[in-house]
């Protein structure tokens, strides 16, 4: 391609770069400038319904070398949406698949693709890039990357601080974050935004069901575990889904409840969340559109002001773009440990079960420590067994906590994080 | 522990079909009824300028499967096109750029059908085409669109009462607005489920008091199991009873009322447990302040029912047919016909379960006075009883969109947003920035509406195309700055925000197909550089601004 073909090619992302607008005008539009776009190394974690349109919007808009991880292999639901795949890809990796398709389509751009979690690289990997992009359908991969991204900076060094560009959908809404690490709130600060759902009673679903759902997750939970048909439940094949479903059925029947079908057990077993292609090309060119802001400071970019762009297309159009505040306990991003008000003679146990739905923790297997002594520790298996005795005793009276002491709360889901609390008493 | 499980299984266990799979992330928004619409609907793109929007728009309908879709364009595939488009790719340069991108769209799904239009190197015959290969469920048409082909297409549409969406793309900024010819009426509006409870607890008809009443007959008497399940809406009703009886026959109202009520349902709560009280009992207090009250019209509902219909076809429609049935059954029984769920509460199996079918019957009662209604209308003998049934399902959240006539014209909506923008801006210096409100989005529609039939402009030509509609615009320095953002663009699109413009289209274009959620009403202009969109309503025969806060 000739260098005119080339200047003819972008010249509508010229005209934005080239020339400054009213609301950029102190920007650095130098050929030198201009050409480190190109030269941008950035990061896509993910390649699902919002990473397949990130990775097109990133292509059209100038980046050149693109890095995209996602472990996932396709399915045949991703095809209403995931629109780099095809009926005959199904089964291969997403992100090898998707990486191609791109690359093909857009002469000049590279796209390495990783078919692994964000969680097997290091440091040393992530430093290589500018910016990150993630179109994630998992809090837990948010919080690890958030996390990570947040510990690497180091402030004699400007280049570790990675802005993170964060996409999230659900149906007909979703939502863009920009955040600079340590210098703007991060995922952890903003976690009580998703509040995990509340999980119904195991003796409602034993004893007292009156939902379909309680049927489906009397199969799921206890009907399983019970007759294990196959050795391991696999959510994804279809033999063992059906399996749950006229257990469920069966168990709907007898109690006189309607409405148990295939596709809501899929969706209960699953946790499905509606997903389609219009709410994820919203977000993505959100997210993709703040990229490009931030690489080429054509316009102002989310993040020191207004840092969260929420969207809501179900009734008419919505949107707002809210302004946060970093939390200094954030366990990530913060200094000081958190207040937390437990009742002094609950059990251990219930302390650690509550971990699990706190909307500012959601640590499905935390040990935990106070000041000098482990209370509870899930690994390694010889450390599990000594302080297992300890889940049945009471905080205050059995294990002698009080009100001042400081417990620190680990999870094998975050290495790299300590949740740091001062107790109080209810 | 429930320990049987009986091997027996119903009758029918169907797993989905492929089609089914390949949906089911959507069909789990809008159901089967809603993807029979998108399968049935025809859509036109006629396409011009950086011709990006577009494209990227029908994207979002073909691959949750519309059922065909005709691109007119008249452009040659260059260079430029191959920096924004991602349907088209090195192959496609010199070649009708209308044919390429409807083969790379189709390439998306197998089930969907497309064409293009001119197939040679003819000239276009807009009107030759629309003619020829409709009908259309709904028509877009980008910006800039030369005049007479905007004229043809307004023109058909009209004639044919089709749906029209303009979408404008332009550097940082875009905007898309509807035009749906007359009222357009949603059913199945799809209301936040917390927000559709009615349990009719004032208003109990006499097979719920029944009920209520035998199960707390010897309420004291209860053993504690089955006092610690009786559902919350029984509770209710009988300690209802009970305030009455204390308190001249009057239901407890006000939110100081309401609380002392939540205290009296907690006296009779059980505490002598190792919980020290009723996890049903607290249901109920949670439940009081959502449930006890005298249930309003919505304002869209009021709308429905103090509309004026404008034509006989128009009130012979099913939907109006049925809405009036509604409305006589709302004005004998001061009250709209029960949509029959229940929500979950704590009870035991076989009491919800019966409780459950005392809903569903009202309901199907009430559904029937309805049809009945219907069936005496002019024209109501066809009405389908799904039809009349889902309508009194929804009744609450039935809405109008495009139902109000006349409003201010362009020069006092732009008084009315610049005062907005200056309040805001006050506002903003007075909180020293903790408190800022957002700009208007108006000043961008006026700048990119000023070059819908010239693209580039400089921004002295777009404040003068401006100002001959409003002649204060020009001394509006935001609107200065607007116009310059739009001018520095030249007419090229930016992938990001033509790619978001185009999923919100869509979006709105599903709606609209579907009959279901609420679509916009009827303007949206999104601004790339804060990241904002806002909608806008433009009401014949000028326009008004409507922002939903
Ligand atoms: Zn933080």
């Amino acid at each position: 391609m000739t260098g005119t073909n080339a200047t003819r090619r972008w010249q509508y992302l010229d005209h934005i770069r080239r020339n400054l607008g009213p609301f950029n005008q102190d920007s650095d539009v130098s050929e030198e400038a201009l050409e480190a776009l190109g030269q941008a190394k950035i990061l896509v974690i993910g390649a699902g319904g919002l990473g397949c349109e990130i990775l097109k919007d990133l292509a059209l808009s100038g980046f050149r070398n693109i890095h995209v991880i996602d472990m996932d292999t396709i399915d045949i639901s991703n095809l209403n949406r995931q629109f780099l795949f095809r009926k005959d890809d199904v089964g291969k990796h997403k992100a090898e698949v998707a990486a191609a398709f791109v690359e093909k389509r857009v002469k000049g751009v590279k796209i390495t693709p990783h078919n692994c979690r964000i969680q097997d690289f290091d440091e040393d990997f992530y430093m290589q890039f500018q910016i990150v992009v993630c179109g994630l359908d998992s809090i837990e991969a948010r919080r690890w990357i958030n996390a990570t991204l947040v510990n690497m900076v180091d402030m004699d060094n400007q280049d570790s601080l990675k802005p993170l560009i964060d996409g999230g959908t659900e149906g007909f809404k979703g939502q863009t974050r920009v955040i600079f690490p340590t210098l703007t709130p991060c995922i952890e600060c903003q976690l009580d935004l998703y509040t995990p759902r509340a999980a119904v009673p195991l003796c409602t679903l034993a004893t007292i069901p009156r939902q379909p759902e309680h049927c489906i997750e009397w199969a799921h939970i206890i009907a399983w575990d019970q007759e294990k048909p196959f050795p391991d439940l696999d959510k994804d094949d279809p033999e063992h889904i059906t399996w749950l479903y006229q257990k469920a059925s069966a168990r709907a029947q007898e109690f006189g409840i309607t409405g148990v079908t295939y596709s809501l057990t899929q969706g209960v077993v699953k946790n499905i969340i509606p997903a389609i292609a219009s709410t994820n090309a919203i977000i993505a060119a959100s997210c993709c559109n703040e990229a490009l802001k931030i690489a080429t400071t054509a316009a102002p970019a989310l993040g020191f002001e207004e840092s969260y762009m929420m969207y809501s297309g179900d009734d008419g159009i919505y949107t707002s773009t809210f302004k946060y505040d970093k939390k200094p306990d954030c366990a990530v991003c913060g200094e000081v440990a958190k207040p937390l008000q437990v009742d002094p003679s609950m059990t251990l146990r219930d302390l650690l079960d509550s971990f699990a739905v706190k909307p500012d923790l959601q640590l499905k297997k935390p040990s935990i420590r106070a000041d000098d002594k482990t209370l509870y520790m899930q690994f390694p298996p010889s450390i599990e067994e000594q302080t297992r005795s300890n889940l049945d005793k009471t905080l205050k009276a059995d294990l002698g906590l009080d009100v001042g002491h400081e417990i620190a709360v680990t999870d094998p889901a975050f290495p790299a994080l300590t949740f740091r609390f001062i107790l109080s008493f209810t | 522990m429930a320990e049987i499980v009986t091997d027996q299984t119903p009758a029918v266990l169907r797993g989905p079909t492929e089609k089914e799979k390949k949906y089911d992330r959507q069909l789990r928004l809008w159901a089967a009824s809603g993807q029979a619409a998108l399968e049935s609907a025809n859509i036109l793109l006629v396409n011009s300028g950086a011709g990006t929007v577009g494209v990227e728009t029908l994207k979002n309908l073909v691959l949750p499967g519309i059922g065909k879709f005709v691109i007119i364009d008249d452009a040659v595939v260059s260079e430029p096109d191959l920096g924004v488009n991602f349907f088209l790719d090195e192959s496609c340069l010199e070649k009708s750029r209308s044919e390429c991108c409807t083969n790379l769209l189709l390439e998306l799904n197998p089930e969907v059908h497309g064409d293009w239009y001119p197939k040679n190197k003819e000239k276009l015959d807009l009107r030759y085409i629309l003619n020829s290969s409709g009908p259309f469920t709904l028509i877009m048409y980008t910006n800039p669109i030369r005049q007479e082909d905007l004229a043809t297409i307004e023109a058909y549409a009209s004639q044919h009462q089709t749906p029209v969406v303009c979408i404008h793309s332009a550097g940082f900024y875009s905007y898309f607005r509807f035009s749906l010819h007359g009222t357009f009426p949603i059913v199945d509006t799809h209301p936040e489920v917390e927000k559709t409870t009615d349990l009719r607890l004032l208003q109990p008809w006499p097979e719920l008091s029944a009920f209520a009443q035998e199960m707390v007959k010897e309420i004291d008497t209860l053993d504690d199991h089955e006092h610690g399940h009786l559902p919350y809406a029984v509770i209710l009703l009988h300690f209802l009873e009970q305030w009455r009886q204390l308190h001249d026959g009057k239901n407890p109202t006000t939110p100081n009322e309401k609380k002392e009520f939540g205290k009296f349902v907690l006296s009779g709560s059980r505490t002598n447990n190792p919980e020290g009280g009723e996890e049903n009992f607290q249901e109920a207090i949670d439940a009081i302040n959502k449930n006890i009250k005298v249930s309003e019209l919505e304002p869209g509902l009021k709308e429905v029912f103090n509309h004026q219909v404008s034509s006989e076809v128009e009130r012979q429609s099913s939907f109006w047919t049925i809405a009036r049935a509604v409305g006589l059954f709302y004005q004998k029984h001061n009250c709209l016909p029960l949509p029959g769920s229940l929500p979950d509460m704590k009870a035991q199996s076989s009491v919800y379960v019966k409780l459950q079918g005392l809903y569903k019957a009202k309901a199907r009662k009430d559904a029937q006075e309805v049809l009945d209604l219907v069936r005496e209308s002019v024209g109501g003998e066809h009405i389908e009883p799904t039809e009349v049934d889902l309508f009194c399902k929804n009744a609450r959240f039935v809405k109008l969109i495009n139902a109000k006539l006349g409003g201010p014209d362009l020069g006092q909506i732009f008084n009315a947003e610049k005062a907005d923008d200056e309040a805001a801006e006050a506002m903003k210096i007075e909180t020293g920035g903790a408190f800022s409100l957002p700009l208007s989005n108006f000043f961008i529609y006026l700048a990119l509406k000023a070059t819908a039939h010239s693209p580039v402009a400089t921004a002295n030509e777009i404040i003068n195309t401006v100002t001959q509609l409003i002649p204060q615009a020009a001394d509006y320095e935001r609107m200065g700055q607007i116009a310059q953002e739009v001018a520095r663009a030249r007419g090229g699109e930016l992938h990001n925000i033509s790619a978001l413009t185009g999923g919100m289209v869509a979006q709105e274009v599903i709606k609209i197909i579907t009959k279901q959620y609420i679509p916009i009403d009827d303007t949206c202009i999104f601004d790339g550089i804060s990241s904002r969109s806002a909608p806008h309503r433009r009401k014949h025969p000028e326009f008004a601004l409507r922002i939903r806060v």
